[in-house]
């Protein structure tokens, strides 16, 4: 099952090394893995989706907790969260489509961030599904080049007082 | 007052009490070396950079201290992983500080320049690279805080050789701010409760101890404990001397060399009291078929043991002593009369097992030496007064099984990583932390071969470690494997005669016995405990086709044990 986990760690020379290391050296695999500073420059976040049964997810989980500069762990998966990827998109595109190209970025509110005669290339922020609804719809015209960041995720706040 | 980096860490080393450190100099040190040359910081010159972790390893599984390496940059560091993974896996609180090329070279691929940072990353409970002089204090500091505290371990320090040069104001750090490390050390109160009345229910316990009791300093608490209730105990390799090896509740050691006792104990136990141990492949054989019908408690400091290999039914994270002092708390004397009474028929069960196919040494004095008889003779010989090192292999497992052991921090053998070569530094850094005791490597011919060249430093410092070499001319446990399982297909296990051991230690300065027959085994014995000044090698000509027994194959539950 797959899970995403958000990691505090300090902001320490190394440390994004020694969390993949801890992953690979256990045979835990990383689907996707994205880290930055927060608003306090000596903790940056992590967020790694990875996959496993309860077993493996318990064992990776103690296993973060237990590297030196790992503030917190929290599995966020079966919680309520937001979860947000960015995506470009560069898509072969002519005179004849690029009217239904733009009226697809315009559904999935994404932006052309750059033009050329043959091409456009979109950016687009979302979670799993709308990246892949809209990467699925520009497939047909020809997609020359796509990259991702990975995902980031926050827990949604409390509703209730 | 302004300090160079140099004499920083010096200083630094003094604030954390250490008084000796192993090492071996070079290029990226020098500035280390020339601020040692006038200090009263005790140093001992390894011959090889292996053998100063593990001296610095022995030294800390003698005394509880930490033990520090000082080694220079490029291979002086590589040298050093095997020490510091054979630490790792142990636990053993080592701190090794490596020198480094100047920062600005770093990544140069410059001279004697080597990533010991990413490549110890794995093998260390952590890392440090000092890119700041103003760090260098509080690197040093937490560095022996986090390799002594929680679950213990090697941290190393890579020093660039500018950051030795610099200078600036040294402050020594009076507390450690780590807020990302905080192990747990008191039990969770409801579930010391639950565990103590779950062992009070039960009919047919075990305490199932290891090398945690020990870092833990718990070996007069678990002593106190089993007493109490009466409960029969096994250890672990590692967990040796936790339990007077002498006292009539002990099984003797379990898993894959184990006692029969032990391990059929273990398998029909109901209830598995789990104390510093982590459920290794060597001890639980088949996992499912691992104390089948026992409700498992199980108490270590680190979380990451709990439930690892085998589900537990109560977990209590937290230090073995505080614990199993919590514990002894909630047992008033009439839960324990009324528990001990339900034990009868489970200890007969256990009499008759441990009588059933228990070790023997015995030795028929018209043929070869058997090497089980050399280990009881140094038991003897020594009244078991001794500190044992061993190597790894069959020498290993028959000085577990034939040497008891009555306190902790008695037997240093590498579990672990079972890293052959470790046995002889080991024992030269146990003798350095303890000079007044008989310290003893129980070694094989293969493995005295991996760090024979600390011959030189045993020789120099005066320290009379004794090296009981079982030479059988073979690898002997490959030898073994390969006689059960590949059809005694000898591929590449037979070493052979050569060197002579004895010549060997004379070339060095040591001391060089031999004994042939069993009749020769006791005046080589008393020979050696006689020197006070330098090595002694003991070459004692064993029987080659001796195996360890029992034997539970891999992949077999504890109760398939091959016995003789």
């Amino acid at each position: 099952m797959r899970h995403t986990i958000s990691i505090s760690v300090m902001n320490e020379f190394g440390v994004l090394s020694r969390i993949a290391g801890l992953f690979s050296g256990r045979g835990f695999n990383i689907e996707s893995l994205c880290v930055a500073e927060t608003i306090d420059p000596r903790v940056s976040r992590m967020t790694i989706v990875t996959s496993g049964d309860d077993r493996i997810i318990e064992q990776i989980t103690k296993q973060l907790n237990k590297l030196v500069n790992v503030i917190k762990v929290h599995d966020l998966t079966g919680e309520e969260y937001l979860e947000r990827e960015l995506a470009l998109i560069k898509v072969n595109c002519n005179a004849d489509n690029r009217a239904e190209v733009l009226s697809i970025v315009d559904i999935f509110r994404a932006k052309v961030v750059d033009v050329s005669p043959r091409s456009y290339t979109i950016e687009v922020t979302g979670d799993e599904e709308k990246i892949a609804a809209i990467t699925e719809l520009l497939r047909p015209f020809g997609i020359k080049e796509i990259v991702r960041t990975g995902r980031i995720a926050m827990a949604r706040s409390p509703k209730a007082k | 007052m302004k300090k160079t980096g140099a004499e920083i860490f010096i200083e630094s080393l003094f604030k954390e009490g250490v008084d000796t450190i192993f090492g071996y100099p070079g290029g990226a040190v020098l500035p280390i070396y020339d601020a040692l040359y006038k200090s009263r910081l005790r140093h001992i010159l390894v011959r090889h950079e292996q053998g100063a972790v593990h001296m610095a390893d022995g030294y800390a599984r003698a005394t509880g201290r930490p033990g520090v390496v000082l080694v220079t940059s490029g291979p002086g560091a590589t040298n050093t992983v095997t020490g510091l993974a054979t630490a790792y896996m142990d636990s053993i609180p080592v701190v090794a500080f490596t020198g480094q090329v100047p920062t600005e070279l770093i990544g140069n691929d410059a001279f004697q320049e080597a990533d010991i940072v990413g490549i110890t990353r794995p093998c260390t409970k952590h890392n440090y690279l000092v890119k700041d002089i103003r760090d260098l204090a509080r690197v040093i500091k937490e560095a022996f805080y986090i390799a002594t505290t929680g679950r213990p371990g090697p941290v190393l320090v890579d020093l660039p050789k500018d950051v030795l040069n610099d200078s600036t104001e040294f402050i020594y750090p009076d507390k450690v701010h780590i807020p990302s490390y905080q192990p747990t050390y008191k039990g969770h109160p409801g579930q010391i409760r639950k565990a103590v009345n779950q062992i009070l229910a039960s009919k047919r316990p075990i305490i199932y101890a290891g090398g945690g009791v020990i870092s833990s300093n718990a070996a007069n608490e678990l002593r106190q404990f089993a007493k109490k209730l009466g409960i029969p105990v096994t250890t672990t390799l590692m967990g040796l001397g936790a339990f007077p090896g002498t006292d009539p509740l002990f099984l003797g050691m379990l898993g894959m060399h184990g006692t029969y006792g032990a391990n059929m104990a273990v398998t029909n136990t109901d209830c598995l009291i789990a104390i510093g141990a982590r459920f290794d492949d060597r001890v639980t054989g088949k996992i499912d078929e691992f104390a089948p019908y026992a409700k498992i408690i199980h108490i270590d400091i680190d979380p990451t043991s709990i439930s690892k290999n085998v589900v537990v039914d109560i977990p209590i994270v937290g230090d073995v002593r505080g614990v199993l002092k919590d514990m002894m708390k909630l047992l008033t004397a009439a839960k324990v009369r009324e528990f001990k009474k339900g034990l009868k028929e489970w200890l007969g069960d256990i009499d008759g097992w441990m009588k059933t196919h228990s070790l023997s040494a015995a030795q028929d004095m018209t043929r070869k030496i058997r090497p089980q008889y050399v280990i009881e003779r140094l038991y003897k010989l020594t009244k078991g007064d001794a500190i044992i090192t061993t190597e790894v292999g069959q020498n290993q497992m028959w000085a577990a099984q034939f040497f008891k052991f009555k306190e902790p921090r008695r037997l240093l053998t590498s579990g672990g990583l079972g890293t052959m070569g470790y046995g002889f530094p080991a024992a030269i850094g146990a003798q350095i932390a303890c000079p007044d005791k008989t310290v003893i490597d129980i070694a094989g011919d293969g493995s005295i071969q991996m760090n024979i060249q600390e011959l030189a430093t045993a020789v120099e410092y005066k320290l009379p470690v004794k090296v009981a070499i079982l030479n059988n001319r073979f690898l002997g446990m490959v030898r073994q494997w390969q006689e059960f399982f590949y059809d005694k297909r000898y591929s590449y296990t037979c070493i052979g005669n050569k060197p002579d051991f004895v010549k060997i230690a004379e070339a060095y300065g040591g001391v060089g016995l031999r004994a042939k027959k069993p009749d020769e085994v006791d005046p080589v014995i008393k020979e050696a405990l006689k020197v006070k000044d330098r090595p002694v090698f003991m070459d004692f000509v064993v029987d080659a086709a001796e195996d360890v027994y029992p034997m539970v194959p891999a992949g077999q539950p504890l109760s398939k044990m091959l016995l003789v």
